[in-house]
């Protein structure tokens, strides 16, 4: 049975050695001055452009969920590099045999890994992600359609590259995990363009390679929530002179709120992924 | 930390213990049995299937056959593992946390109880002589210091059963004497050492018994007084005959070397009538030196020739270094 004692214990170990080691205020320093340049980009936007109205509006969501895609891409970034090296290093300096020598299982050990990490990706993307949204409505006035829910979204993503890294850590050396990690990610969001493609012209192809690969490595579907949040509403699109809105679904900026069983999926992936990288690391020789 | 249920039983209990890799086969069959309260000495080759088998052990690895038990529960039982001190070969600690976080961390994870690990952490700093160090940081330490932290961890809440895999390597004479101190004080409280060390002087000088494993196999489980009782005499004997071979070939194998007649086996009333004896041939004897077998006489002729793995060359002769 497992000890939610024991998985505690590893997730503070991971929280303190991520406090040690610096990555916290390294998250801290890098969303204070994210935030600070926010501000000021979107301040000048609001002064200097010389379009007003709608059509400032209109590229203010616009580069609003450009930034969003950014920190998107940075909070996945973080996730592989935080997951990557969270089992397989640990096992090859030895690290781990005096970990599992103790009364805690593989699972405790992995699980709690998890938990520690997981939180500090949460925190930040949270509090990083309120924040700078905070600046684009102080700065500009342009408030999106679902501001609250939007960091929600990519925290979420976070937490599946999270997943998917620290399974990849239990097999493979931290950097061709890391890699295989990022190319995931690539790729799902690449693959999330082609659906929204095939959706925009009606192709059932696109559209099932679309989803084939959201049900893959659903990131793309979380990612999409955020942009979908962020997204202009029908009236200021044709406000800002967009004939079809219907078609700005072929933007790879766009999106829409995932339904409640797309986020079923995300969350039963994430355990799903977890109780096969649990099932690698039982297997694993020490 | 009181020795719970099954107290009687033998500490490690193995019965064709075996694991394979693959194809490879790391342990063939390992059965033994190490008694309570004593210092258990686990020696072997390179390649012997040492570490496989203490990992088997405490739970990190699965055999592929066979069973045991340790401290009277399965093999791999989670509970058990409370009551187990483990000094792993190749270990590393967190690098960032200093001497008492990582026992802290321990003291957490053998589920120590709170009020208890201040104190717990102080006495095993002292005993393994890292009072000074403790708030240092890890990777500031040398291998030595590694090592003698590495004890303090497997000494963390009075373990019943403390693995050490060759808790010498990295030590220097003084570390040694040291680490042979420890094992002596542990078995004076009546806890169980499972020592697996390449240092035949090492097992010699603190163990009370040893297995001899070759090839994943036991070749031979003895106790050392059962070593030391196949003992001899060495006398260093001049005359004009030379040495007098038939005369002390009556009391047991013999061979020269020099000057220096060797006979195994001889009880030890029976010297004097065999001093006797080479003295009325008109022997002249400059000295009379109880000899008994060592460990690694025995070992090696237990393995029937030297060692093929070069590492092994060394321990030896780190051992003939120490003598």
């Amino acid at each position: 049975m497992t000890s939610f004692e024991a998985i505690l214990i590893i997730a503070r170990l991971t929280l303190r050695e991520a406090f040690r080691r610096r990555l916290l205020w390294v998250l801290v320093g890098l969303t204070v001055l994210i935030v600070g340049l926010t501000w000021w980009a979107f301040s000048r936007i609001a002064e200097a452009t010389p379009v007003t109205g709608a059509v400032q509006i209109l590229g203010v969501s616009q580069v609003t969920v450009m930034l969003a895609f950014m920190f998107s891409f940075v909070l996945a970034m973080t996730a592989v590099f935080a997951g990557a090296p969270a089992i397989g290093p640990d096992i090859e300096n030895g690290l781990l045999l005096a970990i599992l020598a103790r009364p805690i299982r593989r699972a405790e050990v992995m699980l709690g890994r998890w938990l520690g990490l997981a939180a500090v990706l949460v925190v930040y993307a949270l509090a990083a992600g309120y924040l700078e949204l905070a600046a684009v409505v102080l700065a500009t006035g342009y408030s999106p359609v679902e501001p609250l829910t939007a960091p929600l979204y990519l925290a979420g993503e976070s937490l599946i590259l999270l997943t998917l890294a620290i399974v990849l850590s239990t097999r493979i050396a931290s950097v061709a995990g890391g890699a295989m990690a990022v190319v995931g990610y690539g790729l799902a969001w690449m693959a999330g363009v082609m659906g929204g493609v095939g959706e925009a012209f009606n192709n059932e192809v696109l559209r099932g390679a679309g989803i084939l690969a959201r049900l893959i490595l659903p990131s793309d579907v979380l990612w999409r929530g955020c942009a979908g949040a962020l997204s202009p509403t029908e009236s200021v699109l044709r406000g800002g002179g967009i004939a079809e809105p219907a078609l700005y679904k072929f933007s790879p900026f766009s999106g829409a709120p995932p339904s409640l069983l797309w986020l079923a999926w995300c969350a039963a992936w994430i355990a799903g992924a977890m109780a096969i990288g649990i099932l690698l690391l039982r297997r694993r020789e020490l | 930390m009181a020795a719970a249920g099954g107290a009687d039983c033998a500490a490690i209990e193995t019965h064709e213990l075996r694991k394979e890799f693959g194809r490879i086969v790391a342990l063939a069959g390992l059965t033994m049995t190490a008694p309570r309260g004593e210092v258990f000495g686990f020696l072997g080759p390179n390649g012997a299937g040492k570490t496989t088998a203490v990992k088997l052990l405490l739970g990190l690895s699965q055999p592929t056959a066979g069973h045991g038990r340790v401290l009277g529960a399965p093999l791999g039982d989670v509970g058990t593992r409370r009551r187990i001190g483990y000094l792993p070969e190749l270990f590393r600690y967190q690098g960032w946390m200093t001497a008492r976080e990582v026992l802290a961390l321990h003291c957490e994870l053998a589920r120590l109880p709170r009020a208890e690990c201040a104190a717990e952490i102080g006495s095993v700093l002292d005993l393994v002589g890292l009072a000074g160090r403790a708030e240092d940081r890890t990777e500031t330490f040398s291998k030595g210091m590694q090592q003698r932290l590495g004890l303090a961890v497997a000494l963390l809440g009075r373990p019943d059963l403390v693995v050490l895999d060759e808790p010498t390597s990295a030590l220097d004479p003084v570390g040694r004497q040291d680490v042979r101190a420890i094992i002596a004080a542990l078995r004076d409280r009546g806890t169980t050492v499972f020592l697996n060390s390449h240092l035949l002087t090492e097992v010699e000088r603190v163990c009370d018994r040893v297995a001899i494993v070759d090839r994943g196999r036991v070749v031979a489980e003895l106790s050392m007084a059962e070593l030391t009782r196949e003992s001899g005499v060495g006398i260093r004997v001049t005359g004009p005959g030379g040495v007098p071979l038939d005369v002390a070939s009556r009391y047991g194998p013999t061979r020269v070397d020099g000057e220096w007649l060797f006979v195994d086996g001889i009880a030890e009333a029976e010297v004097p009538a065999l001093v006797g004896e080479l003295v009325a041939r008109g022997g002249a004897i400059h000295a009379v030196v109880p000899t008994r077998q060592t460990l690694e006489e025995r070992f090696m002729s237990l393995l029937g020739t030297p060692p093929e793995v070069p590492d092994d060359e060394t321990a030896l002769a780190g051992h003939e270094a120490e003598a």
